[in-house]
């Protein structure tokens, strides 16, 4: 069969197995239905719901505006699927083109799409991990579970790890009116993701509304009482927190550890791929039939030095299954290349948080208009001479126009006057990023990897 | 005509029933600068739209006045202060703040779809009086009326007084409009007078307010007690004048030229009047095909900006064509066709940034109610006149009457 003729076969009768039924999943399979895939299409995911949104589980669901039941994600279009929920995918034989899964079934396929995501990383000890009143948050059944913990009046919430996800939970408390105690490792809340120029004003808002924000410090343990229900978390400053709630939201560990020894280069890091999706294998050959999109993925962007990003962001999930799913049912001339500039949102203590780009490559940072104080600014990130990032609080509606700087590499320090410039926006300060090699909950955009033309090149492959 | 011309054309009252010709040849220069001090004319879609989101773009009053001969005069140089439309951040996200906090979420989230009944209501009243008449024209009897009533009951602002506030606004919206043809500063002194005059009707109106709240904008404006605090009295003036010129002349021609679209596509009336639910979808389709406010005149730049490749020098006038922009075949498949199923459909109709529309999800929902009660309601309509006449105004765009022959009246 020419490739013309097998990608018609393909496209007819083919058989695409997509593992991971979560937004990537679902709108990639929505695509492959709408480019006229009419082959048969099975969906694996091991949680045993249909898709769902996540982001409202740190936010309406925490504080009852929406029922952890009902985020299901709104279907574009019928994709006549083979469900497989509540099973995990537990292994890939790549030869045999074959996924494995937990209840010892095998699922052939002749186009496979990864979208696993990634997981909550969990409390490291495990014996205090299992104490009653210890949770992630990542799933619908994590989020049900704690809204009822937040209902019931606990005297105390303690969030370790002060990243988006726990800012955001420790906003649902104080709308809330609980108590709530936040441990962040670093200098200031959100500082891997945006800095601690930026991580300052946010802790100015955890101290404004109330959160007891302890900084620099690290947990040390998680005391349990006689009947099993944490009772207190220990500091390494030697404090002493009692608490009926800890939620640990230490960052996400990427689902990969079902792909260890299957050949596919894919580790802690992420599964490689190229920006079209396709998968590497791990002597860094690309695959052919294999897709990767989501929070998963790590695939090399021009923007940015072509080094490999991992983004667990929505939008970024979105638009790379689309692209993922459009090159696996077309012909190499025919493929796109997913360009997405990053981009992030959070909403925590009534403020709206959005970022474009990689704040976290930024070495400088420059509020261009409104202001620190007054916690309504845009800041831009600086990095090697050119606009690599912006961030907005409650300011959204100028962030299209920082995006093309980006897209177009403009010039950084930003020279030009702009609406509601103020005296300390005319100069950059340092962007204040922790060393990346310190332990913390992590940004959630992670920077790997070198550029493809880099003869230094160094892959890892799965090892755990 | 030479090309040195199109400006002139286009705010020519000769050409209202139909710029669309003019905007298309205005679209081949995207970046169109007539010489002498003239405005940079932005047509094509996504200049337009990202010169929305450019914070080198000022809104401001003051840079307008600096930025020399002015077609829409400073209608706030005597009097009142600028309202927020002629402000820049951070004076326009206070003063847009504190004015939202009674409007729209978050403090206000459910407020639009409270007005639901209220809406239809009135809507259904004036079809009401439509019956046992052959011909109606639908602005004076419907299309005004209809905004009008509502803008008054949400500000707080007696209906029996729309004669007296109409001889103010008038002038004023007048005063908007870029006709450079005529007689330009006596008419820019008639406005900011009838400016001065509003405000001071409405200064009695606050003053009650102040001491008497009652469930109304005006009321709330003056008892805010937000972070932000409350507006100034110059300020709530400002705002309150802004609100209710704004609130109706816009939807007033929203509806008109909605409803004159339809009865040009009777196939889409007809497809109205069985599904209710399409009239979100047409009205959207509307603003992107007969923006009631075709473009925005009342920008400058701080800053030498690049567009397409050429220096808009710092302290320029800039114009954004909307309605050019709506119909940029860059932009949207087939964009002379209205079509009501059209699904990609991002229209700058109600602008776009920190100044994109206040009251846009009001006007939708006021044409959304209208547009199908009127397909639903009016027997065989049919346009008496096509087209109709216009209204002289070149921003503010849309007939002046437009009369329908119907054979009665549905109903309720």
């Amino acid at each position: 069969m020419d490739g013309d003729a097998f990608l018609e076969w393909l496209r007819r009768e083919g058989r695409i197995v997509i593992v991971g039924a979560s937004l990537a999943g679902l709108r990639a399979a929505e695509v492959l239905r709408a480019e006229g895939f009419s082959g048969s299409l099975t969906m694996i995911g091991d949680e045993p719901y249909e898709p769902y949104d996540r982001p409202p589980l740190s936010k309406a669901v925490l504080l009852g505006k929406a029922s952890p039941q009902h985020t299901e994600l709104p279907r574009r279009r019928e994709i006549d699927a083979k469900w497989r929920l509540g099973v995990a995918a537990t292994g890939l034989d790549l030869a045999a083109k074959r996924v494995r899964l937990a209840d010892g079934d095998e699922v052939e396929y002749d186009r496979l799409l990864i979208a696993t995501g990634v997981r909550a990383r969990p409390w490291p000890k495990e014996s205090e991990a299992q104490l009653d009143g210890v949770f992630v948050l990542r799933t619908r059944d994590d989020a049900a579970g704690l809204h009822r913990r937040l209902k019931a009046s606990p005297r105390r919430v303690f969030v370790i790890g002060a990243g988006f996800t726990g800012s955001e939970i420790a906003s649902a408390c104080r709308e809330q009116g609980v108590a709530v105690t936040v441990a962040e490792r670093a200098g200031a809340p959100l500082v891997g993701a945006l800095g601690g120029v930026v991580g300052a004003v946010a802790a100015e808002l955890h101290r404004e509304n109330g959160v007891d924000l302890r900084t620099g410090v690290m947990v040390t343990a998680l005391e349990g009482d006689s009947s099993g229900r944490v009772r207190a978390a220990h500091l390494s400053d030697g404090t002493v927190v009692e608490t009926d709630v800890v939620i640990v939201s230490l960052g996400a560990t990427r689902n990969t550890e079902w792909l260890a020894g299957s050949g596919l280069g894919a580790g802690p890091r992420g599964i490689a791929c190229d920006a079209g999706c396709r998968a590497f294998d791990f002597r860094g050959i690309v695959t052919d039939d294999i897709f990767v999109a989501g929070d998963v993925a790590r695939s090399p962007h021009p923007l940015f030095n072509y080094q490999f990003l991992s983004l667990e962001h929505w939008g970024n999930a979105v638009t790379q299954a689309e692209v993922a799913a459009h090159n696996m049912i077309s012909a190499s001339a025919e493929r796109q290349p997913h360009m997405w500039v990053p981009a992030f949102w959070s909403s925590q203590f009534g403020v709206n948080i959005k970022s474009v780009g990689v704040p976290s490559l930024g070495e400088q940072i420059m509020i261009t208009q409104g202001s620190l104080a007054e916690r309504r600014f845009i800041g831009v990130y600086g990095y090697q001479g050119r606009v690599i990032a912006a961030v907005s609080f409650d300011n959204t509606r100028w962030l299209e126009f920082y995006q093309r700087l980006i897209e177009s590499g403009a010039p950084f320090p930003v020279e030009f006057p702009t609406v509601d410039r103020r005296p300390e926006g005319r100069q950059p300060v340092p962007a204040d990023f922790p060393d990346p090699s310190l332990p913390s909950h992590g940004p959630t955009v992670t920077l790997s990897g070198y550029s493809p033309a880099d003869r230094r090149l160094v892959f890892t492959p799965g090892r755990h | 005509m030479t090309q040195a011309s199109l400006l002139r054309q286009i705010t020519d009252y000769a050409n209202r029933a139909n710029p669309y010709p003019l905007y298309e040849e205005l679209r081949k220069t995207p970046v169109l600068h007539e010489g002498d001090g003239g405005p940079y004319l932005i047509s094509s879609y996504w200049d337009i739209e990202s010169l929305l989101h450019d914070p080198r773009i000022s809104s401001d009053a003051a840079n307008l006045a600096a930025a020399g001969a002015d077609e829409m005069g400073g209608p706030e140089a005597t009097g009142l202060p600028p309202s927020f439309i002629r402000l820049d951040p951070p004076e326009h996200d206070r003063l847009r703040r504190i004015a939202n906090r009674p409007f729209g979420p978050p403090h206000s989230p459910h407020k639009m779809d409270s007005m639901r009944p209220e809406l239809a209501e009135i809507v259904s009243g004036l079809i009401d009086g439509l019956s046992g008449e052959g011909q109606i024209d639908l602005v004076d009897q419907f299309a005004y009326p209809f905004p009008v009533t509502v803008i008054c009951r949400l500000l707080g602002v007696p209906r029996e007084d729309e004669p007296r506030f109409r001889s103010w606004v008038d002038p004023i919206v007048a005063g908007l409009d870029p006709d450079t043809g005529r007689e330009d500063a006596e008419r820019q002194k008639t406005a900011q007078e009838a400016r001065l005059q509003l405000g001071m009707y409405l200064a009695g109106l606050v003053e009650q307010r102040s001491k008497e709240p009652r469930d109304d904008m005006l009321s709330q404006l003056v008892t805010s007690h937000g972070p932000d605090g409350p507006m100034t009295t110059m300020e709530v003036l400002s705002t309150a004048v802004l609100l209710l010129i704004a609130g109706h002349e816009t939807t007033v021609n929203l509806i008109t030229n909605g409803m004159l679209t339809l009865l040009r596509h009777p196939e889409v009336l007809r497809r109205l009047r069985d599904e209710p639910g399409l009239a979100v979808n047409i009205v959207e389709e509307l603003l992107r095909y007969e923006p009631p406010v075709q473009l925005v005149p009342q920008r400058t730049c701080i800053a030498d900006i690049d567009v397409r490749g050429i220096t808009i020098p710092k302290g320029s006038r800039i114009w954004l064509v909307l309605a050019a922009g709506n119909r940029d075949p860059e932009r949207f498949e087939d964009p002379d066709r209205f079509d009501p199923d059209r699904r990609d459909i991002q229209h700058l109709g109600f602008g776009s940034g920190v100044h994109s529309c206040f009251g846009a999800p009001l006007a939708r929902l006021e044409a959304q109610i209208a547009l199908y009660e009127l397909a639903r309601r009016l027997d065989n309509p049919r346009l008496v006149e096509d087209p109709p006449p216009y209204r002289r105004n070149a921003v503010l765009r849309g007939p002046r009457h437009l009369n329908i022959a119907i054979d009665g009246v549905r109903p309720r």
